[in-house]
């Protein structure tokens, strides 16, 4: 099976690749993520050159909190691996290194992650929000912002519901 | 009867000639019911749809229920030639100034329906995303409930608001 054949491949490299449901998982820390990741995009056996998803988890509670996941895509050779980053929650926001440099498709994808995880991608050429208005105060995904609707803002100031306006 | 040609508006002084000008095909009025009568059967929506009630509303402009019954089938694409938005779906944060921007630039004067439970209240998109009711944004002159409301519902609601529009004419 492929998914075998990869993660056997990859584990040679790296000693942590899980394969789980089909799916091959690599787990590293931060300051060894741009090596990961140029290592798999560049080696002709794997050849990952498409980041088709980056997304983010939040763990409250957990000594690595937020959980970064990579999803790469191999055109060459038709298959995928997940790379997975745990950061701790201090210093808050957390910081990673941007990987837009290396794959292109990672600039709104970055953003994203930031507009509503805050964590900051050091080295993006653009980090601004994404999907929230600008000025929005906090990261709306965080588990640690509660759920419910929020009060309108209005360019920039608050408009209290209806039914608590003074007429 | 046949219509007469009229030589100029001659308000009869007593109760005969009253009736005598009735027949001739004039109605007497107030000049604000005539302009409230105006506007209510010529109300033109700006195109505002936000999502899955917008498709409720186009079937209601669409042949089957048929808007231009009450002179509405013409949804202007441009607000400066609309005086009703229906506001026709959930309304995100970030839309919210958009809605405002285009309410404003509306003539007066200007009616504003707000369609289905999720323009009214945010309805079940409780969450940072959307805006729990737009009348924290514009002020709404008509609710109209469901999730989407049929086109009934809101032709219902077009309707009430044609009678308020109608009413509003005995205050001005």
């Amino acid at each position: 099976m492929i998914v075998a054949e990869l993660a056997e491949r990859l584990r040679a490299r790296h000693p942590d690749a899980v394969e789980a449901r089909g799916e091959v998982t690599v787990v590293v820390s931060p300051d060894r993520l741009l090596d990961t990741l140029s290592s798999l995009r560049d080696e002709h056996d794997l050849r990952f050159t498409f980041l088709s998803d980056l997304t983010a988890s939040d763990w409250p509670g957990l000594d690595l909190r937020f959980w970064l996941a990579y999803h790469l895509l191999s055109m060459e050779h038709l298959h995928r691996v997940r790379v997975k980053v745990g950061l701790p929650p201090r210093p808050d926001p957390p910081h990673v290194p941007s990987v837009t440099p290396m794959f292109p498709s990672a600039s709104w994808l970055e953003r994203e992650v930031f507009d509503f995880f805050g964590i900051v991608f050091d080295g993006h050429p653009d980090l601004r929000r994404i999907e929230m208005p600008e000025g929005w105060e906090g990261h709306p995904l965080r588990k640690t912002e509660g759920l419910g609707g929020v009060n309108t803002r209005y360019k920039g100031a608050f408009i209290p519901p209806p039914d608590q306006r003074s007429t | 009867m046949p219509v007469q040609r009229i030589s100029g508006a001659q308000l009869g002084q007593t109760e005969a000639e009253l009736e005598d000008e009735a027949h001739r095909g004039i109605l007497t009025t107030t000049l604000g019911k005539a302009v409230a009568w105006a506007r209510k059967n010529s109300m033109w929506p700006a195109t505002f749809g936000l999502a899955c009630c917008a498709i409720e509303m186009m079937a209601a402009g669409a042949a089957d229920y048929d808007l231009s019954r009450w002179g509405m089938e013409i949804f202007r694409a441009s607000p400066r030639q609309a005086d009703l938005m229906i506001v026709a779906g959930r309304v995100s944060q970030k839309m919210g100034p958009v809605l405002r921007t285009i309410f404003d630039q509306m003539p007066e004067p200007k009616w504003v329906i707000s369609m289905g439970v999720c323009a009214s209240t945010g309805g079940m998109f409780n969450n940072y995303g959307l805006i729990q009711g737009v009348d924290t944004i514009v002020p709404v002159d008509m609710y109209v409930p469901g999730c989407p409301p049929r086109p009934e519902m809101l032709m219902y609601g077009i309707l009430r608001l044609h009678a308020k529009v109608q009413r509003e004419a005995r205050f001005k």
